[in-house]
């Protein structure tokens, strides 16, 4: 579903990728976990072309119509209201918000307050919906638990493991190994634009994970 | 992706624009309030047997549609970034163009709705006939507009991000909004004075292909405005 | 005189040079680009100054809307303003490519420039060089002439390899700069 051959990219003298390869396929959920700086963003920036890489491919299956993102940035029209935010969204991807988009996160009483009204956990919620509203089948999130309430953050694991059940690929990208180990199904480190792990999570817990990660990292 | 979808998204996008700016309202009401002060203290100003309204009618109202576009011009892409909408956009499987033609497109309604209080307001109080040239006026209105607001918008991509984005719009902008500008006020006071139609064309016709240049241009250009 | 045609040139080769960039996105480009910008306007302000200076004892006045010279004028706002952009970007590869566009669309101004100013009366000397007929400049001001735009020429080629090469270390100097304050991407 989303493949990446020989990645490379610099800021300047600063290598933020440095020949990745890996693929993504139907029902994986990769968490990418490094410490600031090492390329993370990027990498997803690079798969979900918003950045052209130096050198390399990045593809992703469906192209941009099918690629949800989400970060830390809600990319939501504050004076507007949730609805016609959604509406906006969708229409960009040529398709009408589903049906059932705002009940499964909470969101239907809230549905004709303008954005700027709304508390910051709706807001996240109101974001997250925003990915989803074109049925993405390729989930992108940067370091998407940040500041997420713990209604939000339900909500959101929920929304993930429904994606990977329904057969599709997601990458997470984060500096928070806890959170991010229980959602994925295969775990990378990454440090200075290079993987230096890549392998499936095969039943080990966050505690586990997060001592590797630090033995791979410090 | 063909122009049918092209415009289609550019209209959507130019939409979305509208409705932000009409919940906020701020933007036309300062434009509107500077249109009523320049034409009240210019009133005051002038002497009357000196300098007859025909002759300041142009510049007048070509600063106060320049202010217009320049206030239009300086929310538009501020818009995006206060959300990281900007990046929702780029991500979305529409053409760049898209987003530069909505922006164009949402601008020029701006302008144009003051341009809309700006003429009946300047005939009203300066006593200025403009109802038998209203058709060549208003195409003259519409193709300068239209030239300053393409390079306006492409350049307030850019600059939005740098650190004195209101300054350094008109500070930008001001090499290219003089041709269009002096053409304009020169036809539109031949026009008022009621000169015939056959000398102003001239100036219609450099103000199209400006237009057609820099709008062109512009679209080409922009992608480089946005892409990393 | 010929500082003019060379400002107005310099602006030509940074339109250029910014085409190219934008199709290779090759920072020597850039750096030209750049390069002949801040010639043009120190070859701008040399009109700009030397031409009143002299007009002063001719035409009795310091400023006048004279074609010419209000070229100049907004052949330097250009300038002023392509400059003005590459100092408020920081991130050296948007600061390129702003300055590309910028350079684009001064280079595309320029014919409407003229077109603007050039209809208004002036009271500078009709041109008697470049004339379709045989140049009619009588023969020692007209070899004075030629003489000041070949050095005028060399200048603009001297000046322009100065600044190119200084740039060229100055964004080494930032490169080294950057990796030794730490990083900022990930």
């Amino acid at each position: 579903m989303l493949r990446a051959e020989r990645l490379r990219h610099s800021f300047g003298p600063v290598k933020a990728l440095d020949e990745i390869s890996f693929t993504v396929q139907p029902g994986q959920t990769l968490a990418v976990f490094g410490p600031n700086g090492a390329g993370k963003t990027t990498l997803l920036k690079v798969l979900a072309g918003l950045i052209q890489p130096q050198g390399g491919r990045a593809e992703v299956a469906g192209g941009r119509r099918a690629i949800g993102w989400i970060g830390h940035q809600p990319q939501l029209y504050a004076p507007l209201t949730v609805r016609e935010n959604l509406r906006f969204w969708a229409s960009l991807y040529s398709v009408k918000p589903p049906a059932d988009l705002l009940r499964r996160l909470g969101l239907e009483e809230h549905a004709d307050r303008p954005v700027r009204a709304l508390s910051r956990g709706l807001v996240q919620r109101v974001a997250i919906a925003r990915a989803l509203v074109h049925d993405p089948t390729v989930l992108l999130l940067d370091e998407p638990f940040t500041g997420l309430d713990r209604v939000a953050a339900e909500a959101l694991s929920r929304l993930l493991a429904q994606h990977a059940a329904a057969g599709r690929a997601a990458v997470l990208v984060t500096h928070n190994v806890e959170e991010g180990t229980g959602l994925a199904t295969d775990v990378a480190f990454m440090r200075v634009g290079r993987f230096v792990h890549f392998a499936p999570r095969a039943g080990r817990g966050p505690a586990q994970v997060s001592e590797e990660y630090r033995n791979a990292i410090a | 992706m063909r122009l049918p979808e092209l415009l289609r998204h550019s209209w959507t996008v130019a939409a979305k624009d509208l409705l932000v700016e009409f919940r906020s309202r701020t933007a036309i009401l300062s434009a509107a309030v500077f249109v009523v002060l320049v034409l009240v203290v210019f009133n005051f100003g002038r002497d009357p047997t000196a300098v007859s309204n025909v002759d300041l009618a142009p510049s007048i109202l070509w600063v106060t549609f320049t202010f217009a576009a320049i206030l239009a011009l300086n929310r538009a892409f501020q818009l995006e970034l206060e959300n990281q909408a900007l990046d929702g956009l780029l991500l979305a499987p529409i053409d760049r163009s898209s987003i530069y033609l909505g922006k164009l497109i949402a601008n020029l309604v701006f302008v144009a709705g003051v341009e809309l209080i700006g003429v009946p307001l300047l005939a009203l109080f300066f006593n200025v006939r403009v109802l038998p040239y209203l058709g060549p006026l208003t195409g003259l209105i519409a193709l300068a507009t239209v030239g300053f607001v393409a390079v306006g918008t492409l350049f307030s991509a850019m600059t939005v991000r740098t650190r004195f984005a209101e300054l350094l719009l008109p500070v930008l902008l001001l090499p290219f909004m003089i041709p269009p500008l002096s053409w304009a006020v020169l036809a539109t006071g031949r026009l008022l004075a009621g000169r015939p139609l056959s000398e102003v064309v001239g100036w219609l016709n450099m103000l199209a292909v400006y237009d057609i240049v820099f709008v062109a241009l512009a679209v080409l250009l922009f992608p480089a405005t946005v892409n990393e | 005189m010929p500082a003019a045609i060379w400002a107005e040139l310099a602006m030509i080769v940074v339109g250029l040079s910014s085409v190219f960039y934008l199709f290779t996105k090759d920072p020597r480009l850039d750096r030209f680009a750049a390069s002949s910008a801040e010639v043009g306007t120190v070859f701008c302000a040399i009109v700009l100054t030397t031409g009143p200076i002299w007009g002063k004892p001719i035409w009795g006045t310091w400023w006048t809307w004279d074609a010419r010279l209000t070229f100049t004028l907004f052949l330097f706002l250009l300038y002023a303003g392509y400059l003005l952009l590459r100092g408020a970007v920081t991130d050296p590869a948007a600061r390129a490519r702003f300055a590309a566009v910028i350079g684009i669309c001064g280079m595309c101004e320029v014919p409407f420039i003229h077109l603007s100013v050039y209809m208004f009366p002036t009271l500078h000397p009709m041109p008697i060089v470049l004339k379709p007929s045989a140049p009619s400049l009588p023969g020692t001001m007209l070899l004075t002439w030629l003489l000041s735009l070949g050095v005028f020429t060399l200048l603009y080629v001297g000046f322009v390899v100065q600044r190119y090469a200084l740039s060229y270390l100055r964004e080494e100097l930032e490169a080294v700069g950057d990796v030794g304050g730490g990083r900022g991407h990930g």
